[in-house]
């Protein structure tokens, strides 16, 4: 069940990661923003009803593709704008860019370039939590591609093994850069994965908030309990090339245009109207507020300041250590 | 002579090579229909089937490991990682196994493998992506290390490791695939292992470099000379094999010696080039060996400061003179 009032933050969530990212995009697109950008646009459903679901204290890790898993957890769009633009005001001081952001505060233990790379990490999230006897959970989101990693395999059998606070979302947007699934992954629905293991696994409409919301709900009762993880599976697509510049000639335009007409931001709006749960004003309210938001992350990360690059030393170790 | 760029002159030579010897195959990451993020397998899926151009899984440890294996049964597999920075996920593959089953084995198996892929700054990728790894597999003795700084390296250095027969690492560098150069036509061409190449001849100091500081050490070898400092430049092409006589004999000549790469220069393999000078020509040094490196740090994603972090190419200079006492 999802009330009204978290079902419009789920709605604002994915405005917010939208617009965001739309922004990243043309300022890339523009020479200001420069290295590896993977968008999420099309995929927002995903984070937004998965974080609805958890607290502050409950931690993420997150992908490459980690924007949405860094807003949805309540990450500020500021810093995380200015983190896309190497700022010294980003979340990581402009040291990782748009694949490495943390957020501890928001218990964001961070994205990761490396695919499959978070997932033994989360496993360790949750450990912590069920040794400290703390009602923490942990989800860790990845891409359908990770589900061939070792870590995914391993992390999956230790957190089965451990019976851990943890639930395993991956994000099957069909291909992974240019390579569909059907072609590198010996199983139609990943969620089938949690039968080695003998956990639950659920696959659903990545793109269906109440799908999502349902599942994570008892994986999250689960949790708690103590009975252990679960895998979700939620197929979805992404919009946009793997990177900014994909010729992507593994799909059609068709099935592209086929994907945005299953947008969860346009759903969930239609819904809000049909149940004349919110009116045509009170959306373009909405709108409009999550607009300046996102442009005033611009123009904070533009007016941002460079790193000092006699600083570029801090944080190797928490100490000095010579050599 | 053809003019090609690097990541062209790879893919002629993964062609070729295949075309010669069916026991050669190629996989990894997005390598078939897309023709690899770097271009160099482009068109290989067409011309030889899915057979031998395989797209793997995102699973490093799973199909280097399927490489050890059918190179141990009688195949040449090149393996691309998209960036050899996940040779680490494969680490065990590669130097627990790999590098030692010859050995172990008593000389009953070999394993005729390249392992390739591109390196290093310039696309803002951040520490996961930007890494020089090329040190660490200097240290675990069964593999070798190649490194072309050039077309022409690439494509002779390529066609000696698909014919070796032992396991390679062949680091690209992601800054020079667009790189243009002439190759020759010569489908024999080849350079051999171990062998250094003398960029450019000088009598006042030796630099020792490879990839990008190659053409830096030129641009600066042009500055220095219009103030009447004559520089050698030497790229070592292989660091296992190491051509350490025509090093020796340069150092011997110049007195002076300064290593520069874009590796950590902390047990970077500068390191064990000064070791190896020091060892052979102490006496005809006129001052002490140098080292330019990366900082003890991860690469930033910051442009700013990925700069602070790797010598720049006025660091060159710079380093010359100190070792000529001209300030
Ligand atoms: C260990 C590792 N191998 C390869 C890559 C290169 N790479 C980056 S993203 C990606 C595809 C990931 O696919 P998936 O996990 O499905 O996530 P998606 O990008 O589709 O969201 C690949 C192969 C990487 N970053 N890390």
């Amino acid at each position: 069940m999802i009330d009204k009032e978290r079902l419009i933050w789920i709605y604002k969530t994915m405005l917010r990661i939208r617009k965001f990212e739309e922004r990243a995009l043309s300022l890339f697109e523009s020479d200001k923003l420069r290295g590896s950008v993977h968008l999420y646009i099309g995929e927002e459903a995903i984070a937004a009803t998965v974080c609805s679901l958890l607290r502050d204290t409950d931690y993420i890790t997150s992908t490459h593709r980690g924007h949405g898993h860094c807003i949805a957890k309540g990450g500020d769009l500021k810093k995380a704008m200015a983190e896309l633009m190497g700022k010294e005001t980003g979340f990581c001081k402009g040291r990782g860019g748009s694949m490495h952001i943390v957020d501890m505060s928001k218990g964001n233990l961070g994205a990761n370039a490396i695919v499959g790379g978070g997932i033994p990490i989360a496993v360790g999230g949750a450990l912590a939590a069920s040794i400290k006897k703390t009602d923490q959970v942990t989800v860790s989101f990845f891409g359908d591609g990770a589900s061939n990693q070792g870590t995914f395999h391993e992390g999956i059998n230790l957190a089965a093994i451990w019976k851990l606070p943890i639930i395993f979302v991956c994000e099957n947007n069909e291909f992974g850069i240019s390579v569909p699934v059907k072609q590198s992954t010996s199983v139609k629905d990943i969620s089938v994965r949690s039968k080695s293991y003998d956990i639950p696994g659920h696959t659903v409409n990545g793109n269906d908030v109440f799908e999502i919301n349902k599942v994570m709900e008892e994986a999250i009762a689960r949790a708690k309990k103590g009975e252990g993880p679960t895998l979700i599976e939620c197929k979805t697509y992404r919009w946009f090339g793997h990177w900014i510049g994909d010729p992507q000639l593994y799909r059609t335009k068709d099935e592209v245009e086929a994907w945005k007409e299953k947008c969860p931001i346009k759903t969930l709006k239609k819904y809000f109207l049909d149940e004349k749960e919110l009116s045509k004003n009170e959306l373009d309210e909405i709108e409009k507020v999550i607009d300046k938001e996102a442009d005033d992350a611009v123009e904070f990360a533009i007016n941002s300041p460079e790193p000092d690059p006699s600083t570029v030393m801090e944080n190797v170790f928490t100490d000095i250590v010579n050599f | 002579m053809s003019i090609k760029t690097y990541s062209q002159a790879i893919k002629d030579v993964i062609a070729e090579e295949m075309r010669k010897d069916d026991a050669v195959f190629i996989m990894g990451e997005d390598i078939a229909e897309a023709g690899g993020i770097f271009t160099c397998t482009k068109g290989l899926l067409k011309e030889f089937g899915s057979e031998r151009v395989r797209n793997t899984p995102i699973s490093e440890a799973g199909f280097v490991g399927a490489g050890v294996g059918a190179a141990s049964c009688g195949l040449r597999p090149i393996v691309e990682l998209m960036y050899m920075d996940f040779a680490y996920l494969a680490m065990d593959q590669i130097l627990n196994q790999a590098a030692k089953i010859r050995y172990m084995f008593g000389g009953n198996v070999k394993i005729p493998m390249v392992i390739r892929g591109q390196q290093g700054i310039g696309r803002g990728n951040a520490g996961q992506h930007s890494q020089s790894v090329e040190s660490l597999f200097m240290h675990i003795p069964g593999v070798k290390v190649v490194m072309p700084s050039s077309p022409s390296e690439a494509a002779g250095l390529l066609r000696t490791a698909i014919r070796d027969d032992n396991p390679v690492m062949f680091f690209e560098h992601k800054a020079l695939y667009a790189t243009k150069g002439e190759v020759p036509d010569d489908p024999e061409y080849s350079i051999p292992f171990g062998k250094a190449n003398i960029i450019r001849e000088g009598k006042d100091a030796t630099v020792i470099c490879s990839h990008l500081y190659v053409q830096k050490a030129l641009n600066e070898a042009e500055k220095l000379a219009k103030k009447n400092i004559d520089i050698e430049i030497i790229d070592p092409r292989t660091l296992i094999p190491f051509d350490k006589t025509t090093i020796i004999k340069s150092v011997k000549k110049t007195g002076r010696a300064i290593i520069v790469h874009e590796a950590h220069k902390i047990a970077g393999w500068g390191a064990e080039i000064a070791a190896t000078i020091m060892e052979e020509a102490f006496e005809y040094l006129d001052a002490p060996v140098l080292r330019l490196g990366a900082k003890h740090c991860t690469l930033p994603f910051n442009l700013g400061l990925e700069n602070a972090v790797v010598p720049q190419q006025e660091d060159i200079s710079k380093a010359v003179k100190k070792t000529l006492y001209i300030s």
